[in-house]
C-alpha cells in the first residue's frame, strides 16, 4: 500500500521527533515514571497488599513503617502504601481530566482573542481577567461546595479556574505568531481562519503552555487537597493523595509517615510531568527556552 | 486619551464581572447566613427576621443592584457576622498579606533570579537539575507540612525564629498600627526590639511564600536566559571579547529582566491573594483567611469586598507590569 | 530609642536577638486558642463557645453554681432569694457594696433593666429567659423591682427551682450597666463590656486575639493577673510548639495526639481537664423510611465501638456515654447497655426486611474528631452491609441542610445551655410541631422524631419539685430514650487544658462560661 508523500512526511517528522525526544534521558525519565504511574493505576487492586478502606482502630493504628506495612498506616488503621497505589487512579483521573478541560479551553480562548483582536479580544480577555482576579482557592471552593461533594465535581471546580493563565499565555504567543511572515502568505494562499489557528497558530502556542501545565500539575493535586482541607473533593474513605496529607496533617508532629507518604508521591509525580513536559517541549520548539 | 477612556472602561467591566461572579457565587453556596449570624439555637421566627433585616428575601438582582450602588459610594458594607465595617476589616487585614507576599517575593526573586541565571549558564549539568529539583519541591511540596516542619525545628527545637503571629504578644501595645505594616509601624515608633520580633516572625512564612515562587521564579528566568544567551548579539560580544560574567549579568540578564519582570509581577499576584493555609499555620491574620471563613459563614459582603480589593489589587498589578513592559521593550510597541 | 544603621543591619541578619527560651510577660496570662467562632460580646446575643467563657469573666449573675459540685447553687451578685409559696414568685436580695467596672454602683435597677433588656431584644439566647413565660410584653411585671437592693422575679408556672435558678445563672442573665449601655448607640455592646465582673474587655481583634484587662474598680478580690491574652492560634500543633516554647502559657484546644506527647514532657507542662455539658451523637433522619424502622434504628446502635473509640479517637478529649443528658446533671444515667455487636446488628436489619443491607448517606462536618469517628463508623455499618456514603461538608453548610431535614445520617454534637437536665431534654426527647412550619426546631425535630409520651415526660419532668422524684423522671426518659429514640448517643466532650508550670489556679469549668481567669496566678 503506498502512502501520499503528506503521510510520509508526517511520520518522519514523528519518528525524528520521538528520536529527539528520547534522546533526552530525563525526559524519557519523565515518561517511564508516567507509564509507572499508569500501570500501577491499572493493576493497583494485584499490586497492594492490603485492602485500601480497612482499618481496625485498636491493633493497626498509626504503626510506622515495617515489614508488614511497608509505608506504615493511617489514623484508621488503614496500610498507606495500598492507598497509594489504589488513590493513583485518582490522580491520574484528576490530572487527565484537567489537562483535558483547563488546557484545550485555555488554548482556545487565547488564540482567538490574539489572533481576532478587537472586541472579540477584548470580550474574551475581561471573562479571563475576571477568572483571574478572583482568588483561586476561594473560587473552587465556592464551586464545589455549590456542586455538591465528590471528586468530580472539586476536578471540575479546579479546571474552571486554572484556564485562565493559560488563556494569557496562549494570547500572549499569538501576539508575537501574528505578525510572521508566514501567517501572512498561508491568509494570501486562501486559508480559513479557523484552519490557520488550528493549523499553525496553536500548534506554535502549544508549547509554552505545555511548560506552564506541567508546573502546575503538582499545584492540581495540592489544591484537591486545600478543598479537602475545607470539607470539599475526595470523599472519605476515597485514598485521594491530597485528602490523605490532610488527614495526616494532625500528626505531622510525631507520625510523620501519614503526610509522608502521599507527600512523596506527589512530589514524583509532579516531577514526572515535569520533566515530561520540559521534553516535549524541545521536541515541538527547540528555540523557545531550551 | 482615547486609549485611557478605553482602558478605564475595560476595568469598569471587569470589576462589575468579578461582583458578578462573586456575588452569583455566594447566592450558590449553599450556607445560610442568618444561621451564621443567630446561630444554631435560634428560632425560625428569630432566623427569619435576620434574613428580612439583611434583605435577602428581595430577589437577587435587587440585591446586587443595591449592592453595587453602594460600592459606587465607596461603601463595602458591613460584615453580615460582625457588625463590623468591611472596609476598616480589610483595612486590617490586608497590610498583614501584604507584608507577607512583599517579604515572600523578595526572597523568591533575590534567590530565584541568580539561581535561574545559574540554571542556565550550566544548561544540561547536574546545576541545572538541582535547581530543577529545588523549585519543584518547593512547589509541590504540601505548603502545610513544610511550615509545619519549619516551625518545629526553627521555632520550636532551636529558637531562632519566631513562633505563628505576626509579633510577639508582650509588644501588642507599644507599636501603634498606623499602616498595618508591622515592620514599617515598628520603625516609626522606633521601637528597637519590637522591630526584631517583627523581623523574627516574618522570616519563616516569607521565606516560605518565597520558597513557593521559586520554583516558577527561577524556571522562567532560566528561559529568558536561555533565549537571550542563544541570540546573535551574545555571539558577537564572545566574539569581541567581552567577559562572560559581563555578558550574562550586564547584557543578557538585562534584556531578559523584561520579560522577568512580568513574572515576577504575576507571581507577586499570586501571593496577594492570600495563602489561607500559610495563614491558618502561622496564624497569620491576612487576607485569605478573612476571605475563606467569611465564605463558610455565607458572609457576602465581607467576601465580595475582599474579593474586590484582592481583584483590584491582581488588575492594577497587571495593568503595572503591562505598561512597564511596553515601556521597556520597544521591540512590542 | 534611636536606630542606627549597623542595628537595622544587624537585626535582619540575625532575627535571634531573642532570649533562648521566649516567655510571656509578667503579669499576663497568654492562652492559646480558637477564637474564630466569636461573632459578639453582647450578653443578650452572644451563644458561641468562646464567647461565653469571655462573657464569663467579663459580666457577673444573679445566681451561680459550685464548680465542685454543680448541684449547688449559691449567689453570685445576690445574697440570697426566698421562693414563694405557689413556687412561682422569687424575691432576690443583692449584696451591698457592690460597683459597675465603670464606677456606677450595681443596683436592683439594673438586675430588672438586664433582665427586661434580653428578654425585649429577643436574640438567640433569649429563649432561656423566655421560657420562663417572659415575653416583651409581660416582662415589666414579671421582673421588677422591689426596692434599692431587692427584686422580684415571677414564672409561668411552679417550675422545679434549680430549673429557674439555672436559667438565671446562664450568659443571657447577666448583669449589665445600664448607664454606660443606653449612653451608647444600640450594638455597642457587641465589641465593647460593661459589666461587674473582674475584668474589662481591653480588645478584640476578629480571629486574632482578645485582650482583657484587670477590672481595677471591681469590689471583690482582684485578680493576681493584670491581662489575661487569648491568642487565637488554630492548629492544635501550633498551639502545642508555642507551649512547650513558652509563648503562651495555657493551650486550649488540643488534640489526642498532641496531649499524649505532651503528657511525656511532665516537667514543664500539667494538664488539667473537666467532663463538660457536651454530647456528641449520630442521627438518623425518620423522615427516611429505612431509617424509621424500629429494627433499623436499634441496629445502629450495635454498630459503634466504643472502647475503640475511646482509646483511639477520642481519647484524652471524651469518654463514650450513651445518654443524651451529660454526667454530672440532675439525673444523668451512666448504663451503657451497647457495644460493638455486628451479628446482632445483621440480625436486626434481617427482621426489618433488610439482610442485605442498605445505602444510605451521612452529612459530616470536615473537622476532627467528628470526621475520624465518622469514617470508622462506616465501616463498622459496612460490615453488617449498611453502605454509607460520607458527605463531607463545612460546619455551616452541613446544619443548614441538617436544619432543613435533608440529611440521612447526622453527626453532630449538643452542649447544654445551662446546667440543669430541662436543657437537653427539651432538644433530644421534645419535639411538640413536627411539622415543616414549625416554630424552633430542636434536635428531634430535626430528625422528624415524634414521640408524644416523652414530650408529657418532660415536661411533667420540668415541673417537679422534689429533686430525688425529678431524677428518677430522668433516668426513665433515659432508659426510654435509649431504647426507642433514633439517636446514636456516642461521648460526652472532656474539656482539656495544657498550662505550663509557673501557672497555678487555673481551672476549667463544665460549660464554656465557667472558666474563671480571675483565680490564676502567676509565679513567673
Amino acid at each position: 500500500m503506498k502512502q501520499s508523500p503528506q503521510m510520509q512526511a508526517r511520520l518522519r517528522r514523528a519518528r525524528e521527533g520521538w528520536q529527539a525526544f528520547a534522546r533526552n534521558r530525563l525526559a524519557l525519565l519523565g515518561l517511564g515514571l508516567i507509564v509507572l504511574l499508569a500501570v500501577v493505576a491499572l493493576l493497583a487492586p494485584w499490586l497492594a497488599p492490603f485492602d485500601p478502606t480497612q482499618g481496625d482502630l485498636l491493633k493497626t493504628r498509626l504503626l510506622p513503617p515495617s515489614s508488614t506495612h511497608w509505608m506504615g498506616t493511617d489514623d484508621q488503621g488503614r496500610d498507606i502504601l495500598s492507598r497509594l497505589l489504589w488513590g493513583s487512579r485518582i490522580t491520574l483521573f484528576i490530572v487527565t481530566l484537567v489537562a483535558v478541560l483547563a488546557a484545550p479551553i485555555g488554548l482556545a480562548v487565547g488564540t482567538a482573542a490574539g489572533f481576532f483582536s478587537g472586541w472579540v479580544d477584548q470580550a474574551l480577555m475581561r471573562v479571563t481577567d475576571v477568572f483571574l482576579a478572583f482568588p483561586r482557592l476561594i473560587l473552587a471552593l465556592a464551586l464545589a461546595a455549590a456542586l455538591g461533594p465528590g471528586i468530580e465535581n472539586a476536578v471540575l471546580a479546579i479546571a474552571i479556574t486554572s484556564w485562565p493563565p493559560y488563556a494569557r499565555i496562549a494570547r500572549a504567543e499569538t501576539l508575537s505568531i501574528r505578525q510572521a511572515d508566514f501567517i501572512a502568505a498561508i491568509q494570501l494562499a486562501g486559508a480559513s481562519n479557523g484552519r490557520i489557528l488550528l493549523g499553525h497558530v496553536m500548534p506554535l502556542a502549544l508549547p509554552s503552555l505545555i511548560v506552564r501545565v506541567t508546573l502546575d500539575m503538582a499545584g492540581i493535586i495540592l489544591t484537591a487537597a486545600g478543598l479537602g482541607f475545607l470539607g470539599l473533593g475526595a470523599q472519605p474513605p476515597s485514598p485521594e493523595w491530597g485528602a490523605m496529607i490532610a488527614a495526616g496533617r494532625a500528626y505531622v508532629l510525631d507520625q510523620w509517615w501519614v503526610a509522608a507518604g502521599p507527600g512523596v508521591a506527589i512530589f514524583v509525580v509532579s516531577l514526572a510531568f515535569n520533566l515530561l513536559g520540559d521534553g516535549l517541549r524541545d521536541v515541538l520548539d527547540p528555540k523557545a527556552g531550551e | 486619551m482615547k486609549k485611557l477612556a478605553r482602558l478605564l472602561v475595560s476595568l469598569l467591566l471587569t470589576v462589575i464581572g468579578l461582583l458578578a461572579v462573586t456575588f452569583f457565587i455566594g447566592r450558590v453556596v449553599p450556607t445560610d447566613p442568618a444561621l451564621s449570624i443567630a446561630g444554631d439555637r435560634a428560632t425560625t421566627a428569630q432566623l427569619g427576621a435576620v434574613r428580612e433585616q439583611l434583605g435577602l428575601n428581595l430577589p437577587l438582582y435587587v440585591q446586587f443592584g443595591r449592592y453595587v450602588a453602594q460600592v459606587a459610594r465607596g461603601n463595602l458594607g458591613a460584615s453580615l457576622l460582625t457588625g463590623n465595617d468591611v472596609t476598616s476589616d480589610i483595612a486590617r487585614v490586608f497590610p498583614a498579606t501584604l507584608e507577607l507576599a512583599t517579604v515572600g517575593i523578595l526572597f523568591g526573586a533575590a534567590i530565584g533570579v541568580p539561581l535561574g541565571v545559574w540554571a542556565a549558564v550550566r544548561r544540561g549539568r547536574l546545576a541545572d537539575q538541582l535547581v530543577r529539583l529545588m523549585g519543584l519541591v518547593g512547589y509541590s511540596a504540601p505548603i502545610f507540612w513544610l511550615g509545619l516542619m519549619a516551625l518545629a525545628l526553627f521555632y520550636a527545637r532551636l529558637g531562632w525564629v519566631g513562633g505563628p503571629g505576626r509579633i510577639n504578644v508582650g509588644f501588642l501595645y507599644s507599636v501603634e498600627p498606623r499602616t498595618g505594616l508591622m515592620l514599617v509601624d515598628c520603625l516609626l515608633a522606633r521601637d528597637w526590639e519590637a522591630f526584631q520580633s517583627a523581623v523574627a516572625h516574618l522570616v519563616l512564612p516569607g521565606a516560605l511564600l518565597g520558597y513557593f515562587s521559586l520554583a516558577y521564579i527561577s524556571r522562567m528566568t532560566r528561559s529568558f536566559m536561555l533565549k537571550e544567551l542563544s541570540a546573535e548579539y551574545v555571539v558577537a560580544a564572545r566574539a569581541k571579547g567581552l567577559s562572560e560574567a559581563r555578558i550574562i549579568w550586564r547584557h543578557a540578564l538585562r534584556n531578559a529582566a523584561v520579560p522577568l519582570l512580568t513574572v515576577v509581577a504575576l507571581s507577586y499576584a499570586g501571593l496577594l491573594e492570600g495563602s489561607v493555609l500559610t495563614e491558618t499555620v502561622f496564624s497569620w491574620p491576612g487576607l485569605g483567611q478573612y476571605i475563606t471563613n467569611a465564605l463558610q459563614s455565607a458572609d457576602m459582603n465581607a467576601v465580595l469586598g475582599g474579593t474586590l480589593v484582592v481583584g483590584a489589587v491582581f488588575i492594577g498589578i497587571n495593568l503595572l507590569s503591562d505598561l512597564l513592559y511596553r515601556w521597556l521593550d520597544p521591540r512590542t510597541r | 530609642m534611636s536606630l542606627s544603621r549597623r542595628h537595622l543591619l544587624l537585626s535582619v541578619v540575625l532575627p535571634a536577638a531573642l532570649p533562648a527560651l521566649a516567655q510571656t510577660p509578667r503579669r499576663t496570662l497568654v492562652q492559646a486558642m480558637a477564637i474564630d467562632d466569636m461573632i459578639s460580646l453582647d450578653p443578650a446575643e452572644s451563644f458561641e463557645i468562646s464567647g461565653g467563657e469571655l462573657i464569663g469573666n467579663l459580666y457577673e449573675r444573679l445566681v451561680q453554681f459550685d464548680l465542685d459540685d454543680p448541684s449547688k447553687l449559691s449567689g453570685q451578685l445576690a445574697e440570697g432569694w426566698t421562693l414563694g409559696a405557689d413556687g412561682r414568685s422569687y424575691d432576690f436580695r443583692l449584696r451591698e457594696g457592690l460597683r459597675f467596672a465603670a464606677g456606677s454602683p450595681l443596683t436592683a435597677a439594673e438586675v430588672v433593666y438586664s433582665l427586661q433588656r434580653a428578654v425585649r431584644l429577643n436574640k438567640t439566647p433569649a429563649f432561656i429567659l423566655t421560657q420562663l413565660g417572659w415575653d416583651a410584653g409581660n416582662v415589666g411585671a414579671m421582673v421588677r423591682q422591689t426596692g434599692p437592693l431587692t427584686l422580684n422575679i415571677s414564672v409561668h408556672e411552679a417550675f422545679a427551682p434549680s430549673f429557674v435558678l439555672n436559667c438565671l445563672s446562664s450568659t443571657v442573665a447577666s448583669i449589665v450597666d445600664q448607664r454606660v449601655v443606653q449612653a451608647h448607640p444600640a450594638d455597642w455592646l457587641r465589641r465593647n463590656s460593661a459589666g461587674s465582673g473582674p475584668w474589662r474587655l481591653r480588645d478584640w481583634r476578629a480571629a486574632e486575639i482578645v485582650v482583657l484587662d484587670r477590672n481595677e474598680a471591681y469590689y471583690g478580690p482582684k485578680p493576681q493577673i493584670e491581662r489575661a491574652i487569648y491568642s487565637h492560634v488554630k492548629e492544635s500543633s501550633m498551639q502545642r510548639l508555642m507551649l512547650v516554647r513558652g509563648d503562651v502559657d495555657v493551650a486550649r484546644n488540643l488534640s489526642p495526639q498532641d496531649i499524649l506527647a505532651l503528657k511525656a514532657n511532665n516537667a514543664q507542662i500539667k494538664l488539667t481537664q473537666v467532663l463538660k455539658g457536651t454530647v456528641y451523637y449520630i442521627s438518623l433522619n425518620q423522615k427516611n423510611p429505612l431509617l424509621a424502622k424500629a429494627e433499623v434504628r436499634e441496629a445502629f446502635k450495635w454498630l459503634v465501638d466504643y472502647e475503640a473509640l475511646g482509646a483511639t479517637l477520642i481519647q484524652g478529649i471524651g469518654k463514650p456515654h450513651q445518654n443524651f443528658l451529660p454526667h454530672g446533671l440532675l439525673g444523668a444515667s451512666d448504663e451503657a447497655p451497647y457495644k460493638l455487636d455486628v451479628a446482632r446488628a445483621k440480625a436486626l436489619l434481617a427482621k426489618a426486611g433488610l439482610p442485605d443491607g442498605f445505602k444510605v448517606t451521612m452529612d459530616v462536618r470536615s473537622t476532627q474528631p467528628v470526621q475520624g469517628i465518622a469514617e470508622a463508623f462506616q465501616q463498622w455499618a459496612g460490615r453488617a452491609g449498611i453502605q454509607i456514603e460520607i458527605l463531607p461538608g463545612d460546619g455551616k453548610q452541613t446544619l443548614t441542610r441538617y436544619r432543613a431535614r435533608k440529611h440521612d445520617i447526622y453527626i453532630g454534637d449538643w452542649g447544654t445551655d445551662y446546667w440543669d437536665p430541662h436543657s437537653n431534654a427539651d432538644t433530644f426527647a421534645r419535639n411538640p410541631d413536627n411539622s415543616d412550619r414549625a416554630a424552633v426546631q430542636p434536635l428531634a425535630w430535626r430528625n422528624a422524631w415524634a414521640n408524644a409520651p416523652l414530650n408529657r415526660e418532660a415536661e411533667a419532668a420540668l415541673l417537679e419539685r422534689d429533686t430525688a422524684r425529678r431524677a428518677a423522671l430522668y433516668e426513665r426518659m433515659q432508659a426510654q430514650f435509649r431504647a426507642e429514640s433514633p439517636f446514636v448517643m456516642i461521648y460526652q466532650q472532656l474539656q482539656v487544658a495544657a498550662v505550663r508550670a509557673g501557672v497555678a489556679g487555673f481551672r476549667l469549668g463544665p460549660t464554656s462560661d465557667t472558666t474563671f481567669l480571675a483565680p490564676v496566678t502567676k509565679t513567673r
